[in-house]
Order: C-alpha cells, then sequence, then structure tokens
C-alpha cells in the first residue's frame, strides 16, 4: 500500500493535519460555538416532514447542530430516529420544510456541484453490467480533483475484484464498491447512511480503519449508524438522535455521563435500608442478601458518605451506566407525546 | 470531457447487456421475418401495389425505434430503484450531460434496431432508390425526438415494476391508433385525433418509402410541440426526483 506515492504524500500530510486539527480544537474548546474555528457542516433549525399515505411523518423535528472540518461525528440513533432524512438534507437531496442547511460554507448543491462531497448512500443494488474499474474512472472523470483510480480501489480493498462484473460481486463487496465511489471524488467532506450494513466482523474493521485513513487527512466525516459500539469506537463526537430530533450531543464518555446514575454495590449486612436511603448522593437502596446496592444520582458523594458512616463495608463496586443503557434511556421518547419529556427537557 | 466519459459509460453499459440486446433487437427481427419471409414474393400487398416486406419492414422500423427510445425509461426505473439516480445526484455532472447519455444511449439502441431491420429487408429482395432511405430515415430519426423525452419522463415517474406494463401498453397503443400495422383510412376520429400524436408522424416519415408525402407544416408544428413539452417535463421530472424509491 505505501508504495503507492499518492498514499506516501498523504501519510506525510497527515502530522500536519492532525497539528492543525489540534490546534483548532484547542482554540475552539472555549467558545460555545464550536464552528465558529471552521464550519463544515451547519444545520439551523432544520425541519422536515412528508406524507406516506394520507399520514404526516415528522422526519426531523427541528435540529440544530454544527460540526467543525476535519471532525468524525456519528449520527447514532434507532431506525425511524431521522438519520437518514437529516443526511439527504445535508447532501441537498431534499430541502428542509424550514431552517437552513449550510455545507462547507454554503448551500449543499453548490458544495456538491464543487465536487466537494462524497457519499455512500443506503441502496439496493449496485447497477449491473460495469466493473468496479470503470465505475470508479467514469466517476472520477466527473470530479474536478478525484483520487486515482488504483489508489481508490486499494483503499477500498477491491483490487482482486477490480475488474469483475458488478452483479457478481458479494453483498461486502459491493458495499467498499459504494465506499470507493464516494472515496474516489477525494472529498472534503465524506458522508455514509449505515455504511456497514451487510459488513461482516472482519470486513467491518478494514472498512473503519480505511475511513480513519481518510479522516486523518484533514477530511471531515459523518456517517449515521445505529450500532453503538462503532459510534463510540469510530467518531470524536456522537450526536444521538430520536424521533427527528437531538437529544445528546457530545463525547460518547459525555453522553453515558448524562444518564448520570451510577449504581455502589458493597457487603454491608445488618444495616437498616431506609438509614442508606438517606445518604447524601443516593437515590435508592435495595439489598440482595448481605449486598447492598445503591442507586446514585452523585456516586462520589454517596461512596464517601457511606465509608464516612459505614467504614466495615466491603467489596465494593461502582459501576456506570453502559453506554446502552444511556441509548435506551436518551432514545425512549414516546411518538404520542407532543413535548420532550422532563428528562429530555432536562438533558437538551 | 467529462459528460462525455458519462455517455461512453451508459453506451458500454448498456450494450453489454445482452439480454437486453436479445429483446429490442431481436424481437422486431423475429416479427419481420415471421410476416415478410413467406409473403417476399407479395408486390401488390392487399391491392396497394406496396410490396408486403417493405411494407412491414418500415412498420417495424417505426415500432421498433419508438420502443428502443421509450425503453431508456425502463433503464432509468431500475436505475433510481437501486440508487444509482441519487449517487449521480451528489457529483458534479450536470443534468444537460446527464440527458445528453440518455438520449444518444437510446438513439444508439433506436439506429441499431433500424440498421437490422434495413439490412433484413434488402436480404429478402426490399429495394428503394438510395435518395429515399436516406429522406425516411433522416425524417425518421426526428420523428423520434418526442420519445426519446417521453423515455427519459416515464423512467423518472414510474418504478421499476410498473415500467414494464406503462411502457409496453402505451406504444402498442400508440403503433395501433397511428397506422404502424394497417392503414387508419383517411377519414373518420381515430385518423383525425391521431394527427396530433408523434407516432403517426413517425409512421408517416416510414411511408415515404411507400411514396408517401414527406412531413408538411402540420407534422413539423406537432413533432416540435410534443417535443418540446415532453423534454421540458422530463427536465422537472428529474430535478424532483431525488427522494428514496
Amino acid at each position: 500500500m505505501s508504495s503507492h506515492p499518492s498514499y506516501r504524500a498523504g501519510l506525510a500530510r497527515i502530522d500536519d493535519l492532525r497539528r492543525q486539527a489540534d490546534a483548532l480544537r484547542r482554540a475552539s474548546l472555549g467558545s460555545v460555538e464550536r464552528d465558529d474555528a471552521a464550519p463544515g457542516v451547519v444545520l439551523r433549525g432544520a425541519v422536515k416532514s412528508y406524507r406516506t399515505g394520507g399520514a404526516v411523518v415528522h422526519a426531523v423535528r427541528g435540529i440544530d447542530v454544527s460540526i467543525a472540518k476535519g471532525d468524525t461525528v456519528a449520527l447514532l440513533g434507532p431506525n425511524g430516529a431521522g438519520k437518514s432524512t437529516t443526511i439527504d438534507m445535508l447532501l441537498g437531496l431534499i430541502a428542509p420544510d424550514s431552517g437552513s442547511v449550510s455545507l462547507m460554507g454554503g448551500p449543499p448543491k453548490d458544495a456538491v456541484a464543487h465536487g466537494m462531497v462524497g457519499a455512500m448512500l443506503q441502496a439496493g443494488a449496485l447497477i449491473r453490467d460495469v466493473t468496479p474499474r470503470e465505475l470508479l474512472k467514469m466517476m472520477a472523470s466527473l470530479h474536478p480533483d478525484p483520487l486515482e483510480v488504483a489508489d481508490a480501489l486499494e483503499l477500498a480493498g477491491l483490487t482482486e475484484v477490480a475488474d469483475r462484473r458488478t452483479q457478481k460481486l458479494s453483498g461486502g463487496q459491493a458495499q467498499r464498491v459504494r465506499f470507493a465511489l464516494a472515496l474516489v471524488a477525494d472529498p472534503a467532506v465524506l458522508i455514509l447512511d449505515e455504511p456497514t450494513v451487510g459488513m461482516d466482523v472482519e470486513a467491518r474493521r478494514g472498512f473503519w480503519a480505511s475511513v480513519r485513513g481518510f479522516a486523518a487527512r484533514g477530511k471531515t466525516v459523518i456517517f449515521a449508524t445505529h450500532y453503538l459500539e462503532e459510534a463510540d469506537a469510530y467518531a470524536d463526537r456522537v450526536i444521538l438522535m430520536s424521533n427527528g430530533r437531538v437529544v445528546a450531543d457530545g463525547a460518547t464518555s459525555e453522553i453515558r455521563a448524562r444518564v448520570g446514575r451510577r449504581t455502589i454495590r458493597a457487603t454491608l449486612p445488618n444495616i437498616d435500608l431506609a438509614t442508606l436511603s438517606v445518604l447524601p448522593g443516593v437515590a435508592a437502596a435495595d439489598r440482595r442478601g448481605e449486598e447492598i446496592i445503591l442507586v446514585c444520582s452523585d456516586s462520589d458523594a454517596a461512596v464517601r458518605a457511606l465509608l464516612g458512616a459505614y467504614p466495615e463495608a466491603r467489596d465494593i463496586e461502582i459501576a456506570g451506566a453502559g453506554l446502552e443503557e444511556a441509548f435506551v434511556e436518551l432514545t425512549t421518547y414516546h411518538e404520542d407525546t407532543p413535548a420532550p419529556t422532563r428528562r429530555q427537557e432536562a438533558l437538551v | 470531457m467529462r459528460s462525455l466519459a458519462y455517455t461512453r459509460f451508459e453506451l458500454v453499459r448498456t450494450f453489454r447487456n445482452w439480454r437486453l440486446l436479445v429483446f429490442s433487437l431481436g424481437f422486431p427481427l423475429v416479427l419481420f421475418f415471421m410476416i415478410a419471409a413467406p409473403n417476399r414474393d407479395v408486390h401488390n400487398f392487399d391491392g396497394s401495389g406496396i410490396a408486403l416486406p417493405l411494407y412491414y419492414m418500415v412498420g417495424l422500423v417505426s415500432f421498433g425505434a419508438m420502443t428502443s427510445l421509450i425503453s431508456t425509461g425502463a433503464r432509468i426505473a431500475s436505475e433510481r430503484t437501486d440508487g444509482w439516480t441519487r449517487q449521480l445526484r451528489i457529483t458534479p455532472l450536470r443534468s444537460a450531460a446527464y440527458f445528453r447519455a440518455k438520449v444518444l444511449t437510446g438513439y444508439a439502441m433506436a439506429g441499431a434496431t433500424i440498421v437490422l431491420l434495413y439490412a433484413s429487408g434488402i436480404s429478402i429482395g426490399v429495394s428503394l432508390p438510395a435518395g429515399r432511405w436516406l429522406e425516411m430515415t433522416g425524417l425518421i430519426l426526428i420523428a423520434l425526438v418526442p420519445f426519446a423525452a417521453l423515455g427519459v419522463l416515464l423512467g423518472h415517474l414510474a418504478t421499476a415494476d410498473t415500467i414494464g406494463p406503462a411502457t409496453g401498453g402505451l406504444v402498442s397503443l400508440l403503433a395501433l391508433v397511428s397506422g404502424t400495422w394497417f392503414p387508419l383510412g383517411s377519414h373518420g376520429i381515430v385518423h383525425d385525433l391521431a394527427q396530433y400524436l408523434p407516432s403517426y408522424w413517425l409512421v408517416c416519415a416510414s411511408h415515404i418509402s411507400l411514396g408517401g408525402p414527406a412531413w408538411a407544416g402540420t407534422g413539423w408544428a406537432v413533432v416540435g410541440s410534443w417535443a418540446a413539452v415532453l423534454a421540458i417535463l422530463a427536465r422537472v421530472a428529474y430535478r424532483r426526483d431525488t427522494k428514496r424509491v
């Protein structure tokens, strides 16, 4: 792989760009609006509804998001959260009913016309009767400053099947062709809509390694997924969507923390539960045999108070809420609820 | 040239699809040989003074060429179903280049049908003066413009499973009421209405070979109007067609 000149040049630029990106990140840390530093993607009050069979579906109910250039961001949410609609608005494929969308400092259509956008869309099949190499060659010819076709094929792991007809490719290979189609434009923004659907574990790992290599060149990457682990492992920042709204936005560790509840388990026999539940930071107390379980709103305060009052407590374990629990808790939102619930109001 | 790269790509892709070639090029040929070969010596078809092979050759030319151009719609509908159209939308490909590729590919298929039918006709004794061949072919190619636009329009309106019945029914109906298979006569309501259809003038163009007249003003006006209206509608349909299918 390192034999390709463009790849080597890319590697040489990575450190440089990383330093720049870090500088930008540091500069923007103090400010609330990150896009002051470098507006890559901005959605302001974007709303989109559509009709299906007489019913109105409120796909996106007003989202405000801004993503700095060079960031890798996951749009995480269950099916029907509004991820794909958001992506379609980012790509200029649909216009918001109200609100605004800008991509690389202008309307999405301009960014697309200038070849700054590469996208991997959810799709049924690849078009037939062509080879991946021909497909990429044609795609490259449409863009002002594309990658070498051979490099794109290699980055997507398609060199061996480059001259096979698309209808003879496996599902995973077809998915990699879609990835290569997005890459070959060498776009400033790479948008991936549920890119690893249909890939096995190994293919996924290879795929994300390629995406990381691409992002490391200072590119903006936005991907939609309903796989928690992917968002956690590959994004700098996670935008959690549910029912057309952003319900949480930040690093995955922050999102975990937002759910807030940690539990303390300890062996502490013969203590009245009522005295435990009034300790600072404890929301509820329970007992399983000799073990007590404290559900905490502030586990730090609770553990201090527990040890202060009962130094004999032993086998102490403090567990954070898993990302999975955070995900379920933040995205459980009833269809007919008109306004955000109190919990979500507190969070947003 | 960017736009030509896409046109070339479309041509290669279309002419590699041998099933498509067998059905769209083979079908008119089979029909022609079934009807005309046993009657190759009928030189005075139904007392008209017209040779039967010539009559069915040009009938199948209008039918086959019209079908070829409308079939662009079937290819577009399946590309939309596969999500390819949306993928193209997020490239700098201009809509003019997209239309050029689709129209030229449709014309290439129509041209192949026409050439094969002419060759088949000649092989069983059809002969015409060189000027007639040229005049007829030139006018047929012009009469096909509305169908090129119609193919693109239908492709962006219908889906992969509705395009077949839509185009099949439409082509059969147009061919029937435009006098492709048998003469319409010179009056009556079908004749009067048919004159406002582009397919009528397509058939007229092919009947130059039978000694028919070239188009009068009406012909040019009807073909030109349909071409303009359908091209505008096709463009609107393409512009609006950005959603998932």
